[in-house]
């Protein structure tokens, strides 16, 4: 049943990550990679994080991905959307290259097995995967998680002095 | 019921399809006769009669409206961009209704034998006794009310008209920045209840005959949350983006025939959900008096609250005036955001000293 799910979220995922990069127009792109942060959650899901996977959709899916149509919507590239690009076919068939061997070796030299540690399938669903990554952040990972608040507090103050000429 | 198919008893198949359809029938036909109770309601509170002709009192006026706009002429306007303009209104509709999934819409009741619990998203685990359900269902109804926007936006930009335009723009500028109130302030439901399940809030709340409700433990954590959801599915007061008198119809001005029902449809959809949402998180959910003796009363009182809420919904707009774009923001990023955070320090100090 999960393998069969599994294979189906799968080639939808593909499928769709082809398309963010095939599709003329960018409005269409955005939608299909829209869809392919949709079954990366599905596979959070699948993986027993479920508090990921709402992350996932509600970050990537609802929030980022609303600003990237924005802009697309607000910069009207459909104009330029039907003049064909030269997409640096030579430059990008190499990177594109070295990335599948990258990726084939680490699939290669890896070994599917379950995660060690004391995070097991089975503490997580007892004790609730919220839970688990809520006391992580707030206790060992603290710095961290304020750097990373205190990084995005200053990204917000400067875009509104940019934004703003009189303050 | 000794059939298996893939290690699950038959009567888990049976329970879920059954579950999954009563709770989008109800939905829809909730849908439907909302569009005929908000034009009786807005009438007899305007001192007039609403629809007197299809039916009696005009009872049949959504078939009759469903009838009528299913065979409307249907324009594409030639400089659209197809795809986006055909798919708009789906992903529109679609997350009003999946939202429904992890709604407890009763307890646990009992079929020959087997258990099963009123909420799509949730089984009866026999070996373990008690029900599992969704353990992130506040976090999925979230995300799933965030992606509404999309539905929206696309709509606005890909009719090619300047209308539409600027009614996609507005509603994804109030739909982020009220989303950003409507989380924050439930954020105190969580610290009281210290868990994301919406089936153990709804149990939490199930004491005291009613005086557990979170309404009475965090009444401005209600307020914000109801009228920040308001905001989020452009109802009146906050229904900018199809403000009329400036914007013609705002997102849907290109919009005919099914596709355009397909916007009310996700407008008033969403109606239900989020007032199904506020009942479970701040009025109790499903419990009610006697829910204990007869399971079957929960879905009752469940019901008749979300249709008292949704009364509220149009008395609402009956009653309010529409705001102006900077109140609107005025109101939700200076008003709403900082009583919502200032709630929560409140939350959190009470509750470590209780």
């Amino acid at each position: 049943m999960e393998t069969l799910f599994f294979l189906i979220i799968s080639l939808v995922a593909i499928i769709s990550a082809i398309l963010v990069v095939t599709c003329k127009n960018p409005i269409n792109s955005a939608l299909a990679l829209i869809m392919t942060f949709f079954c990366l959650a599905t596979y959070y899901v699948m993986l027993d994080a479920p508090f990921m996977a709402a992350v996932q959709v509600m970050v990537y899916a609802g929030a980022i991905m609303v600003l990237m149509v924005f802009t697309i919507m607000l910069l009207n590239i459909r104009v330029d959307a039907t003049k064909k690009h030269s997409h640096k076919l030579v430059i990008g068939s190499i990177v594109g290259f070295f990335t599948f061997l990258n990726v084939v070796i680490v699939l290669v030299k890896s070994r599917a097995a379950l995660p060690t540690g004391p995070y097991s399938g089975e503490m997580i669903k007892k004790l609730g995967h919220t839970e688990l990554v809520g006391k992580e952040i707030f206790t060992n990972f603290l710095l961290p998680f304020e750097i990373t608040s205190i990084l995005l507090l200053v990204a917000i103050v400067g875009a509104v002095i940019l934004a703003k000429k009189k303050i | 019921m000794g059939i298996e198919i893939l290690g699950l008893p038959m009567m888990y198949y049976i329970a879920m399809v059954a579950k999954v359809l009563v709770a989008f029938v109800f939905v829809l036909l909730t849908v439907a006769y909302a569009t005929y109770a908000e034009r009786k309601i807005i009438g007899h509170m305007q001192v007039r009669l609403g629809p007197m002709r299809t039916g009696w009192h005009g009872l049949l006026q959504p078939i009759a409206d469903g009838v009528k706009l299913f065979f409307k002429e249907e324009i594409i306007p030639s400089q659209a961009s197809t795809f986006a303009f055909l798919v708009a209104p789906l992903i529109a509709l679609i997350p009003a209704f999946i939202t429904f999934a992890v709604i407890p819409f009763g307890g646990v009741i009992e079929v020959a034998g087997y258990k099963i619990p009123l909420q799509i998203a949730a089984y009866y685990d026999t070996t373990a006794g008690q029900v599992f359900d969704v353990n992130v269902g506040v976090l999925y109804i979230l995300a799933m009310s965030s992606l509404g926007v999309y539905g929206i936006v696309l709509a606005g930009w890909a009719s090619n008209s300047k209308y539409s335009l600027m009614g996609g723009l507005r509603a994804s500028a109030q739909m982020i920045s009220y989303e950003l109130a409507a989380g924050l302030s439930i954020i105190s439901v969580f610290m009281l209840s210290g868990t994301l399940s919406l089936t153990k809030i709804v149990e939490l709340q199930s004491g005291m005959g009613g005086f557990e409700w979170y309404l009475f433990k965090q009444p401005l954590a209600a307020f914000i949350f109801f009228i920040c959801s308001l905001a989020e599915i452009n109802r009146t007061p906050f229904d900018l983006p199809e403000a009329e008198t400036e914007l013609v119809s705002g997102f849907c001005t290109e919009y005919s025939s099914m596709k355009y029902a397909m916007f009310f449809m996700a407008e008033y959809a969403n109606m239900v959900t989020v007032c199904a949402l506020t009942v479970t998180l701040f009025l109790g959910g499903w419990n009610g008096p006697l829910t204990a003796a007869m399971p079957l009363l929960g879905p009752v009182y469940f019901v008749a609250k979300v249709y008292f809420l949704m009364f509220v919904c149009m008395w609402i707009r009956a009653t309010l005036p529409r705001y102006r774009y900077d109140q609107l923001m005025h109101l939700g990023w200076k008003v709403f955001i900082p009583i919502a955070l200032v709630n929560i320090v409140v939350t959190g100090i009470i509750g470590y000293f209780i």
